[in-house]
């Protein structure tokens, strides 16, 4: 009998780092999971340390792969999946940081951003993205402007900037890499050519010799010193996207967490957004071409629930929202928009605020709780309408994954309210799956991309059950609710 | 109104009185405030600490409620909250069994489907959350039964789904009786021709049975040749116990 051989993915999140070992049925084998420092020096600022990350996915290797039981070399492959933007710097000749890695929550570019005005056509044009404080290039900037030195060494290439792929990528294999997927969000790589853009750099001042070479998301990078061969890289929402096995155009993913990340891909040519999402690449296996995806992120959508929780005690957990919910039969005429910090896809207003609309004396918390849960769905339609407009692609089903996705009622009025079926696959970690798919894919462990759909099934489904008046009339109030939110921050 | 039983008023008065504010109280006080000599109350508050209902202090031998107590009126377990802990177990059990995974709660005398995962082979499949069940003749349902600590549940006549239904009362409490023993039930088709069940239970960190979850499919695959296979059982069971344990371990 052959010794089975599995496949790891290093989980590299933005709280913890997870391994997880796959079978080739896509089944868990096994888990580790070890969490790492917030740092916060100052209001809006989140930093990590790089040096700790790499000594926690040190440890969840050994546990996920050694503490299973799990013999040397039979672990066939090692993928890494990551959490997007978080920018580290490093000195060349000792590996060891220079600086704290900048969180992509951190929101000390702000300034910086608004300074680089002039040049938002050409980052809309060349890198896909708008003007944000997330991305990596402005955070770039910041260490070379406020650390003195720096620059200087960065020009010289003894400084290097990596996200947290190449950090990794660098430690376990000794190589200065990075992925496709990862290098789409720093601002700096040119969207057609998956090149670094001499046009991006100048305008962010960010010196090429600081960069790593840009490589596909699967491909033999190098080995571990145990030998096991490193061989996918992926940012997490790619990753996702990837391991809902989403590879036809118009084949769209949605992950319910704190806030949501919809991803569709759109095929071999990137779609520029004329409706507030952002243009990244998806994938790229080997030398095949890249494939592109639209991305809309929601800012708050479980994190909803958790306030409902934590600040108007409402429920005593999170799942109890469905409980509370499923104590009337419609929302009473409720809408509640949760516009904490603006509104994200497809309305980028900074100025919106929160509403909770159609207040009567009927109202109870059920219909409260009603509304939060639509709240998801409706912000969802949002995103999905702007998808298909950019793309000319109709959504035909939603595949659903993450926490949110055990709320029944929740599910329910995602396919109601999108009028098309909802799946939840059976592998939840999704994340973790597409980068163990990636880095099976590029080793020969799976095949082609047909051996990974056919292990892909569904776990639940949810149609929709009501008409369309029904859900014109709802998303009618919506629109309502939300032009109600607008204008009310003053800056 | 009958007699009552003078101890237990006394321990009610003694929890009233630890009750009533923050502070601790040493048998002193409280023989002072109730009235009691001392020896009484040390009895009834040994029993009061061995059940958990009462704390005692260690460096200063003084009393106040015990976290058991807290708990009482609280423990109920939301249904939602029990599929939120338990979904990826259930997932996990689809997957290794390749068949569909259930978990049911008891309602009003009959099984409540609160979670289902589809059988991994992509056929047609209708999400069942919400439905309902009968308890005699379903695995989920016998091993609720077994462990109801009301046994009101049966209290109607059992009715036949198939010529293999228990009917009999007495069967049943024979049945109950194995499922208690063995630790989970099965269901060979008693609800539907040609389909097997195996159930096993889920238990909230007091012991107390909250739910079961099983797996469902075609006699030719479950029990080839008459007999359930103990593969499929065992895997049942491991998942009942990991939800078990994550219920102890939020």
């Amino acid at each position: 009998m052959p010794t089975p051989h599995y496949v790891a993915a290093i989980d590299q999140g933005t709280t913890s780092s997870r391994c997880i070992v796959f079978d080739q049925a896509g089944n868990i084998i096994s888990v580790a999971q070890r969490e790492h420092r917030q740092i916060f020096p100052k209001p809006g600022w989140v930093e990590h340390d790089a040096g700790e990350i790499w000594e926690a996915v040190q440890g969840v290797l050994a546990e996920a792969v050694g503490g299973a039981g799990i013999g040397d070399g039979r672990i066939a492959a090692l993928g890494i999946t990551n959490q997007r933007e978080t920018t580290v710097l490093w000195e060349r000749a000792t590996g060891r940081p220079v600086c704290p890695a900048i969180v992509w929550q951190d929101t000390r570019t702000a300034p910086l951003t608004r300074a680089l005005a002039e040049h938002e056509g050409l980052f809309r044009e060349r890198a896909g993205l708008p003007l944000a404080t997330y991305f990596s290039g402005p955070k770039i900037r910041w260490l070379l402007d406020e650390t003195p030195g720096l620059r200087e060494r960065a020009e010289r290439g003894e400084v290097l900037f990596g996200t947290m792929d190449s950090w990794l990528l660098w430690n376990l294999t000794g190589r200065h890499v990075t992925d496709v997927t990862n290098a789409s969000r720093t601002m700096l790589m040119n969207l057609r050519t998956l090149a670094w853009d001499d046009d991006l750099l100048a305008a962010l001042g960010v010196p090429r010799a600081m960069l790593p070479e840009i490589r596909p998301s699967a491909e033999v990078y190098g080995h571990t010193p145990d030998g096991v061969p490193v061989a996918s890289a992926l940012g997490d929402q790619q990753a996702a996207l990837f391991g809902q096995t989403c590879f036809a155009p118009g084949e769209t993913k949605s992950t319910y967490g704190s806030g949501s990340f919809l991803l569709m891909n759109t095929g071999q040519e990137p779609v520029a957004s004329k409706h507030g999402l952002l243009t990244t690449v998806g994938y790229q296996i080997g030398d095949g071409p890249a494939t592109y995806a639209l991305e809309g992120s929601i800012a708050v959508t479980g994190s909803l629930v958790q306030w409902l929780r934590d600040n108007l005690g409402l429920i005593s957990s999170a799942a109890e929202i469905e409980t509370l919910a499923r104590t009337v039969d419609d929302n009473g005429g409720c809408y509640f928009v949760p516009a904490f910090s603006g509104l994200f896809a497809p309305h980028w207003r900074s100025d919106a605020r929160g509403v909770i609309a159609g207040l009567t004396g009927f109202v109870t918390k059920g219909h409260i709780a009603r509304a939060v849960l639509e709240a998801t769905a409706w912000q969802t339609r949002e995103v999905v309408d702007a998808m298909n407009a950019d793309s000319g692609l109709d959504l035909t089903t939603l595949r659903a994954d993450g926490g949110m996705t055990a709320n029944n009622l929740l599910m329910q009025t995602l396919a109601d309210v999108l009028a098309v079926p909802v799946i939840r696959p059976m592998v939840a970690e999704t994340t973790a799956l597409g980068a163990a798919y990636a880095a099976g894919l590029a080793t020969g462990y799976w095949p082609d991309l047909d051996s990974l759909r056919a292990n892909w099934h569904k776990a639940a489904e949810w149609r929709p059950a009501i008409d369309e008046a029904a859900r014109e009339h709802g998303y009618h109030s919506w629109k309502k609710a939300v032009a109600r939110t607008l204008d009310w921050a003053e800056q | 109104m009958g007699e009552t039983i003078q101890s237990v008023e006394r321990a009610a008065a003694i929890l009233r009185l630890l009750a009533s504010g923050p502070r601790r109280l040493g048998v002193a006080e409280l023989a002072r405030a109730l009235g009691l000599p001392k020896g009484t109350l040390h009895g009834i508050l040994r029993t009061l600490v061995h059940v958990g209902f009462v704390e005692q202090d260690e460096a200063s031998g003084k009393y106040r409620l015990g976290a058991t107590l807290l708990h009482l009126g609280t423990s109920y377990l939301d249904v939602n909250e029990l599929r939120t802990r338990a979904i990826n177990w259930a997932d996990a059990l689809a997957g290794r069994s390749r068949e569909s995974a259930w978990i049911g709660t008891l309602h009003e005398g009959h099984v409540l489907v609160i979670h289902h995962v589809f059988r991994p082979d992509d056929s047609l499949q209708t999400l069942q959350v919400g439905t309902y069940l009968p308890t005699h003749a379903s695995a989920l349902g016998k091993v609720l039964l077994a462990h109801d600590p009301y046994g009101e549940a049966l209290d109607r006549p059992l009715e036949p789904y198939t010529k293999h239904t228990i009917v009999d009362p007495a069967a049943l409490e024979e049945e109950l009786d194995l499922v208690r023993t063995r630790g989970w039930a099965g269901e060979t088709e008693e609800l539907t021709e040609g389909e097997v069940a195996i159930a096993a239970p889920i238990k909230d960190p007091r012991g107390l049975v909250v739910g079961a979850i099983g797996i469902r499919g075609a006699v030719e695959r479950l029990a080839p040749g008459g007999a359930l296979h103990m593969e499929f059982v065992s895997y049942v069971r491991d998942a009942a116990r990991a939800i078990t344990r994550s219920l102890e371990h939020p």
